[in-house]
Order: structure tokens, then C-alpha cells, then sequence
């Protein structure tokens, strides 16, 4: 009994939690429709994401790029299939391991910050302030940053695609001999116009969750500086999971009927 | 209805879990007057404080500003009825992000509309009112030293001139010169303004100092209220005790002999 009394806790725990978070999320985004708007946090937290978080999401597209070619070339050439590596290249990171690994890089670099600002902020009462300085808290400190992040992943993924595409190029033209021409040509001759659009979906999708839950457990941290701790490390393994199981559920709506 | 009360308090309860923090707290505030809450630490000085703003919604009991019943109302009715409030937390509660004059100036800026520089300027001169100059005002709060913070914090309770101030424990951590300047200059704004205040301590000289009224609370109840002037002569041992800082006494902290 105490087994299933254990499951039926975490299932209700798992709802609750579902319906809090949707009711924080509706709330803010409720806001963010109504003046006054804040151009200057917006474009703060668009900077920061935008653009600080270039270098590491570009590193780490660019290995991903060059490690693709290289794995699908020892893979392909058995079959002497050599001619699909910028194929196979291109719509992986498009479709999948742009969006994916810009999104896992920057739930580490920018939910957790987020986490650890906001929950500081609740901690030493600066949420208490603004409230009392007339300013919506939700508005002022949440609302930006989702739009932020659903707006700037997109474009940050764009940018990794190249950097992805540019890594299989290199290593396949400089050390698996392939000529330049030809593989420029066959990376475009099969990528699809959808195959770019629903990585970006995946971005946006992606860019809002991370600074969903970045906020959210901010939010919600009590009990100083071990709470903010805590509240960060929920922040991103909760967003962490959250993009993995998001990107099953976009996948599956773009591509499942063909 | 020139005997409506300022603040009116009647029946504010508040639990957390099974602590039962506020049991009950009656308490009439006239307009202009200053209030001093005296109790011990964890006494639920604070909840109190905040369940008048609103930042805590207690779980029974009405708080009535000017009449209206503020723990009834909505978001937009809340925003309004802020804009009476100034508020001075005991942590300080600066923003860490903003410099010294956005922080003084914030409920100006965000709260009012103000134009930045108009609300700047004022900025300087509340800061200048507090003994702080115009360099201090492109300052980060965290270079600054505890007195000033509390300094700066006090202008930024003042700056939108409200009709109601709060204070919670503006003068603890200071050291005793700089704790009667606070003192002075809690004077000076509540002459100036004509503003309504209540003012959390445990410091005897600055509660003698600032005081028209004294409440003193304990096990979640005003158990003591009364003028300034008669603080020495309650007839209430609790109150006898703690003004004159004994251990022995009707009140009992819990701690065993070593
Ligand atoms: N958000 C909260 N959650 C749980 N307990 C709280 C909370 N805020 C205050 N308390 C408890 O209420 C009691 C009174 O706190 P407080 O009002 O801060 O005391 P003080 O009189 O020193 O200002 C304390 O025991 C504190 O632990
Ligand atoms: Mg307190």
C-alpha cells in the first residue's frame, strides 16, 4: 500500500507542479502584452542571450559538425555511401543536433543564471521591493526574459547550423579528400526549406522553456543562499529534460506523416 | 469621518504550517502619526509589516488604508493603493543591478512614468537629504557600507513622497553614531512629508527618539500600546522588561544552561 500511496503522491505532485508552472507562464505572458514595455531589460536579456552565448553554442556546433562527418564517413564507406555525408550532415544538424545542443548549452549558461539571479533577488527581498516600488515583478523581471529567450534561440541556432555545417565541410574537403565544390552542391541539392524551419520551431520552443523554468524556480526559491542553489540546479536539469522530451513532440509534428 | 484611522488593523492572523506567527493583531495608526512596533526577534515583527503592504496575504483579519479594506482587493486596486506606501526593508532589498540614483529613482521611473532625467535629478536630491553626494550616486550597492545601503534604501522609501512609511528595523547593524543619524533623519522626512509611519525596532533610544506611540507585540498579539511617553510607567511587566533589556523576567527565551 505504501508503494502505490508513493506513486499517487508524485503523480498529484506532478500535476500540481504542471499546473503551477502553466499558471506562472500564462500569467507572464498575459503581461508581456500590456504596457508598458520594458525595451531596455528586453534588450538586455536579448544581448545576453543572444549574443554572449555565441562562442559556446559556436564551439560546440563546430566539433558536432566535424565529428558527424568524420563518424558517417567510417560508417558510410563501408557501403561505399560516402556521397550521402553531406546529406546526412546538413539535415542532422538542421533538423536535430543544432537546435538540441544550442538548447542544452544555453539552459546551462542562461537558466541557471537566470535561476540564480531571480532567486536572489527573492531572497533578500528584491521581489518584495519592486512590488512595493509599483512595478509587477512578473512583468518587470519574468516577461522579458521569456521573450528573450523564445526569440534570440532561434537565431542562435541559425548561426550554429552554418558553424555545424561548416565543421562536416571542413573535415570532409581537408582530411576525407572530398572536393569542395561538389560537396557544397550535394549539402544543398536535399535540404528541404522544412527541414530548417522546424529546427528554429524547436529553438523558440526550446528558448522559451529554458527561461520558463530559469524564472520559475527563481521565483519560487526560499531559504537564502543554499534555496538559490537548489532553485539553479532545478532550473536547468528541468529544462535540460524538458527539451529533450519537446523535441521528440516537435519532431513528431513535422515529420511523422511522411 | 475625521476619526477614520489611517491604518486600521483588526483580527490579522497569519500561520506558516503548524507557527502560528500572528494571532490576532488589533491596531489603530492615525494619520500623521509614528508608530514604534518594539518585540523580540522572530516575534513576527515583520510578517505584520508586510501582511499591511500585502506582500503577505494573511489568513484572517482585515487591514483597512483610509477605510478600504486593502486584503480584498485586486491586482490594479493593489497597484494603487501601493502608491501610498514607502517602505524601507530590514535587508535593505537594493537592487544589486541598477546604481545607486536608478535605485532611489526606480519607483519614479517604473511606478509613475517619470522621464529619466527629471526622475534622476530628484533622485540626487533625496540622496543629498540623506547625506549622500553625487558621486556616491553612480555607485553599485554593493560598494557601498552597510550604513550607507541603509542610507540609500531610506531615500528610496521617501522618494515618492508616500503617505505611509514603513520601517523595518532601520537602525540594526549600525553602529550607535550613525544609527541616531538614521534616527534624525526618520524624523526629518516624516516632518517634512507629514507622512504616517510605522517603524519596527528593538532599539530602545532610537524607539524613544522616533516614537509618538509605542505597540509592543509577543506571542503574536499587541499585548502593550500606548504613547511614547508613558513607556516607563506600562504597568506591564513584559513591556517593563523588555524596555529595561532584562534576562529575568515574565518573557522566557528557550535556552538551556550549557
Ligand atoms: N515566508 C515564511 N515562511 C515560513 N516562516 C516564516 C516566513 N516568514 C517568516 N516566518 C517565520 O515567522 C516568524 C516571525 O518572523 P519575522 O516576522 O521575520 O520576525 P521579526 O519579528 O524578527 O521580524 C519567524 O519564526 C519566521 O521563522
Ligand atoms: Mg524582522
Amino acid at each position: 500500500m505504501g508503494f502505490l500511496a508513493s506513486i499517487g503522491r508524485a503523480v498529484l505532485h506532478l500535476l500540481a507542479t504542471t499546473g503551477s508552472v502553466s499558471l506562472f507562464a500564462a500569467q507572464a505572458l498575459a503581461l508581456s502584452t500590456r504596457p508598458p514595455w520594458h525595451w531596455r531589460l528586453i534588450g538586455r536579456q536579448m544581448i545576453d542571450i543572444g549574443y554572449y552565448s555565441l562562442p559556446v553554442v559556436g564551439m560546440t556546433a563546430l566539433f558536432t559538425g566535424m565529428v558527424l562527418a568524420l563518424q558517417s564517413y567510417t560508417g558510410f564507406s563501408r557501403f561505399a555511401a560516402d556521397s550521402a555525408i553531406p546529406t546526412v550532415v546538413v539535415i542532422s544538424i538542421t533538423r536535430e543536433l543544432g537546435p538540441v545542443i544550442a538548447g542544452l548549452m544555453v539552459a546551462g549558461r542562461i537558466g541557471a543564471s537566470m535561476a540564480a539571479e531571480i532567486g536572489t533577488m527573492r531572497v533578500t527581498e528584491q521581489i518584495d521591493a519592486l512590488t512595493t516600488l509599483s512595478t509587477n515583478p512578473m512583468k518587470y523581471l519574468v516577461a522579458p526574459r521569456l521573450l528573450a529567450g523564445m526569440t534570440m534561440l532561434p537565431l542562435l541556432v541559425l548561426v550554429a547550423d552554418a558553424i555545424g555545417v561548416f565543421g562536416g565541410y571542413v573535415v570532409s574537403v581537408h582530411k576525407l579528400g572530398f572536393n569542395p565544390t561538389s560537396y557544397l552542391k550535394r549539402t544543398f541539392d536535399y535540404l528541404q526549406v522544412m527541414d530548417v524551419v522546424s529546427g528554429l520551431v524547436k529553438a523558440s520552443v526550446f528558448g522559451f522553456l529554458i527561461a520558463l523554468m530559469g524564472c520559475y524556480h527563481g521565483y519560487r526559491s526560499r531559504g537564502g543562499a543554499q534555496g538559490v542553489g537548489a532553485a539553479t540546479t532545478q532550473a536547468v536539469v528541468t529544462a535540460s529534460i524538458l527539451i529533450l522530451l519537446s523535441n521528440y513532440l516537435v519532431t513528431e509534428l513535422f515529420f511523422s506523416r511522411r | 469621518m475625521s476619526t477614520t484611522p489611517k491604518i486600521q488593523v483588526r483580527g490579522l492572523s497569519k500561520r506558516f504550517g503548524p507557527k502560528v506567527v500572528l494571532d490576532g493583531i488589533d491596531l489603530d495608526i492615525a494619520q500623521g502619526e509614528s508608530l514604534v512596533v518594539i518585540g523580540g526577534s522572530g516575534s513576527g515583527k515583520s510578517v505584520m509589516i508586510k501582511c499591511i503592504l500585502g506582500l503577505i496575504r494573511p489568513d484572517a483579519g482585515s487591514v483597512r488604508i483610509d477605510g478600504e479594506d486593502v486584503t480584498k482587493l485586486d491586482r490594479r486596486g493593489r497597484e494603487r493603493v501601493m502608491a501610498k506606501f514607502g517602505m524601507l526593508f530590514q535587508g535593505g532589498a537594493l537592487f544589486d543591478s541598477l546604481p545607486v540614483w536608478e535605485n532611489v529613482a526606480f519607483g519614479l521611473i517604473q511606478g509613475q512614468g517619470m522621464a529619466r532625467a527629471e526622475a534622476r535629478a530628484i533622485a540626487l536630491r533625496k540622496l543629498q537629504a540623506v547625506g549622500l553626494g553625487a558621486p556616491v550616486a553612480e555607485l553599485h550597492p554593493s560598494e557601498l557600507s552597510g550604513g550607507m545601503q541603509k542610507r540609500v534604501s531610506l531615500a528610496r522609501a521617501i522618494a515618492r513622497e508616500p503617505e505611509i512609511i514603513l520601517f523595518d528595523e532601520p537602525t540594526t547593524g549600525l553602529d550607535p553614531i550613525m544609527a541616531d543619524v538614521i534616527n534624525d533623519l526618520i524624523i526629518a522626512c516624516v516632518q517634512e512629508l507629514g507622512a504616517t509611519t510605522i517603524t519596527i525596532t528593538h532599539d530602545m533610544h532610537s524607539a524613544r527618539k522616533i516614537a509618538s506611540r509605542v505597540a509592543m507585540i509577543y506571542h503574536g498579539k499587541i499585548i502593550w500600546n500606548g504613547p511614547a511617553a508613558d513607556i516607563d510607567r506600562s504597568g506591564n511587566p513584559y513591556v517593563d522588561q523588555f524596555v529595561n533589556g532584562h534576562a529575568e523576567g515574565p518573557i522566557q527565551m528557550e535556552v538551556r544552561p550549557l
